[in-house]
């Protein structure tokens, strides 16, 4: 009997025992969940060695619904925290996966410094353009004018360019796409899980429930319309060059794709030497000094 | 080209082979050692294998100690860009299944808070040192205080049991931080070690046992297959989940949301209520395991100091002169501050006359030594740091509760 009820076909990757989801319907998170989980099965990586952390926020949540090792930690600390998952085994791939106000505005100074460090992470920024969960505050990209909770007379604040910000703070790897790219996102994945350092990608996506309304910007629906006009893909712009405001255009693309040592490597090579001539240094054929 | 994959670090390996790479990398023997440094030596013999930290004085020394000795035994160090993070990594790194540490005085610990919040809800074993100086903010840099015992126990929000304990010499430094160790891998929590800047850079002798002479607890790891574990499952009795690393396919899930025996966020009364309540008495519970004191001269005491840390020493010569004028004094050390020894202060209120509780702090363990003495006297004797207790204060204060009315 079992056989014939139809499944879902992502229930191999996703908890389904925590199903219905929070997130509000034509939300873009679901489908960057889903394009998450299938660039990962195409890295062709244990999946059993993948984890996710994330921090607060409704893209916070990712965590609680992927069926991996997962952890959702607290409001902008999941860069650290993944930091310590990475070194204290370095056989993980650890994904985090989480908002724009998350990762840049409470978070912001873990980003740039474990960009700097070139550590070996695969960071994730949902960017919506403001604040969900809390109901629609301003956020570091909020666009200037943009209608938020808190700029009820239009943002004035500059907002932040998410790729230019990692690019200059030294990421190995630098990607945005929107939420509609999922075939992108699924080829980024990918090259992210298999790619050592630090790699950022940008996903712009529809908030329908609050950027949406606060900016009379119709449903989700028309928000993702809108955004696929807004699009185009030039992998030659310069990362520090293409801010995103309300209505020109989105540039997305694989900015940065560098190789260089990782924070890990640097270590090692730092050590190697110096340490085994130590009397307390212990030889271990498995930790390569 | 660097190879791609590298190795996990020695403490991943079986619990045999770790003994012994263990006992290779063990310092051991009799040294002359500055506290902050015996206390990173017992956490490299108390196999942590990652340090997450940012510098502040009075702590400095064992970050620096640590950078020096992880590279050697196959660890991490990483010096973050703050605190918060500092403590965020070193949960991450105890669920990888290593055991983490980090350092820090009050300005920094204050930033920890949050993620020992975390590390309380999601029970990721690691140790946290606390090199108290003076405060509050920036207070006294390079000068000595005990202000930050309340900020251990109550400094995250919320309510939860917490294990703090309290070193008085480089020695006990070192014997104490092994034992926050053990202390946090059984219960898994985050173990704060209270010492401060004189015990941090005071220079004794320490002795330093090889490793196989040496307690060590590692956590338990669950021996249930993947699909039939959870990882807040609790059995019969027990009040601490197995544990599963990441990694190893358990697919588990961790939040610092109210959360079920899945890890799944839980919001209902009900689950808030189970969780809170086991997170408090799986300390409560255990107290005569966590609990430490040193008793001198009790039987027979009118007036009872109860002290901790360096002000244990310094209450020595204030104890002696009351004795050369016929008081009759006990002197009781607290070294597991929190969870705090209430039963035994009951105990000991039904025979004596009183307490007298310096601190240097403006008194903050009087107030559960006051709690639980009840009718009887209790002086608090503080000093806000910067300089230690006279004896003739401390002699005044058992005078005061020795013949009052
Ligand atoms: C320390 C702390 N401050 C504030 C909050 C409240 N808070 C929860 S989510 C959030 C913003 C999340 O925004 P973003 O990262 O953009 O994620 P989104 O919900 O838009 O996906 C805030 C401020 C919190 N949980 N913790
Ligand atoms: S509030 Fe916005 S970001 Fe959050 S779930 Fe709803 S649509 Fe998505």
């Amino acid at each position: 009997m079992q056989n014939n009820e139809p499944k879902h076909p992502m229930e191999q990757y996703l908890r389904m025992d925590r199903m219905p989801h929070i997130w509000c319907s034509s939300c873009g998170l679901g489908s960057v969940v889903t394009a998450f989980m299938k660039g990962m099965k195409r890295a062709g990586i244990d999946l059993n060695k993948v984890v996710v952390v994330s921090g607060i926020g409704c893209t916070g949540r990712v965590a609680g619904y992927v069926k991996l090792d997962s952890y959702h930690t607290t409001h902008g600390r999941a860069i650290p925290f993944a930091t310590g998952l990475k070194m204290a085994n370095r056989d993980l791939t650890v994904a985090v996966i989480s908002g724009d106000g998350d990762l840049f505005a409470i978070g912001g100074n873990h980003l740039i410094h474990a960009a700097r460090r070139n550590l070996d992470l695969n960071v994730i920024c949902v960017n919506n353009f403001i604040y969900g969960m809390t109901g629609g505050q301003n956020a570091p990209t909020t666009p200037l004018e943009a209608y938020s909770s808190t700029a009820p007379y239009g943002n004035y604040e500059h907002p932040f360019n998410l790729v230019g910000l990692a690019a200059a703070a030294g990421a190995s790897y630098v990607a945005r796409w929107t939420a509609l790219h999922l075939q992108r996102i699924q080829d980024s994945v990918e090259v992210m899980a298999n790619k050592k350092g630090f790699c950022f990608m940008e996903i712009v996506s529809p908030c329908s429930t609050v950027f949406a309304r606060k900016n009379k910007g119709g449903t989700g629906l028309d928000l993702l319309q809108e955004y696929k006009q807004r699009a185009i893909i030039d992998h030659s712009a310069n990362p520090t060059e293409i801010p995103l405001d309300m209505d020109g255009e989105m540039v997305c693309g694989v900015f940065v794709n560098e190789e260089k040592l990782t924070f890990w490597e640097n270590v090692q090579k730092g050590i190697s030497r110096k340490v085994k001539r130590h009397p307390l240094y212990v030889e271990d054929k498995k930790t390569q000094y | 080209m660097v190879c791609a994959k590298i190795s996990v670090p020695i403490l991943q390996s079986s619990l045999s082979e770790r003994r012994t790479k263990l006992k290779q990398s063990n310092l051991h023997g009799e040294f002359f050692l500055q506290g902050n440094v015996a206390c990173a030596e017992a956490a490299v013999s108390a196999g942590c294998r990652f340090f997450g930290g940012y510098p502040i004085t009075p702590a400095s020394e064992i970050a620096e100690r640590m950078a020096f000795r992880l590279p050697q035994v196959g660890g991490a160090f990483v010096q973050f860009e703050d605190e918060i993070g500092s403590m965020a990594s070193i949960l991450g790194a105890s669920w990888a299944g290593v055991k983490s540490m980090t350092a820090s005085s009050g300005p920094g610990i204050s930033l920890m808070l949050e993620n020992i919040g975390l590390g309380i809800m999601m029970e990721a074993p690691c140790v946290i040192v606390n090199v108290q100086r003076g405060s509050p903010s920036t207070g006294l840099p390079t000068s000595w205080g005990q202000s930050d015992m309340m900020q251990a126990r109550f400094g995250s929000h919320g309510d939860y049991g917490v294990i703090a304990l309290a070193p008085k010499s480089p020695q006990e430094y070192f014997d104490l931080t092994v034992k926050a160790f053990n202390f946090s891998e059984k219960y898994r929590l985050p173990v704060f070690v209270m010492s401060d800047a004189v015990v941090g850079h005071m220079t004794e002798k320490v002795v330093i046992p090889p490793v196989e002479e040496l307690e060590i607890i590692d956590r338990k790891y669950t021996d249930k297959k993947p699909e039939d574990y959870h990882p807040y499952e609790i059995k019969k009795g027990d009040w601490v989940p197995d544990f599963a690393k990441a990694g190893d396919g358990y697919l588990y899930h961790s939040t610092g949301l109210t959360h079920d025996h899945r890890g799944y966020p839980d919001m209902s009364e009900k689950c808030h209520v189970q969780l809170v309540n086991r997170l408090i008495d799986k300390i409560k519970k255990n107290i005569d395991d966590i609990s430490m004191v040193e008793e001198r001269d009790l039987e027979g005491a009118d007036v009872i100091v109860v002290s901790y840390g360096i002000t244990s020493r310094t209450v020595v010569p204030g104890i002696n002169l009351a004795k050369k004028k016929g008081i009759k004094v006990g002197y009781l050390r607290l070294i597991t501050v929190w969870p705090f020894p209430e039963q035994k202060i009951r105990d000991l209120a039904k025979k004596v006359k009183g307490f007298v509780v310096p601190e240097i702090n403006m008194g903050q363990v009087v107030i559960d030594v006051e709690r639980c003495a009840g009718c009887v006297k209790t002086i608090s004797v503080p000093h806000p740091g910067g300089g230690l207790h006279k004896p003739e204060d401390i002699a005044r204060a058992i005078e005061e509760v020795a013949y009052a009315k």
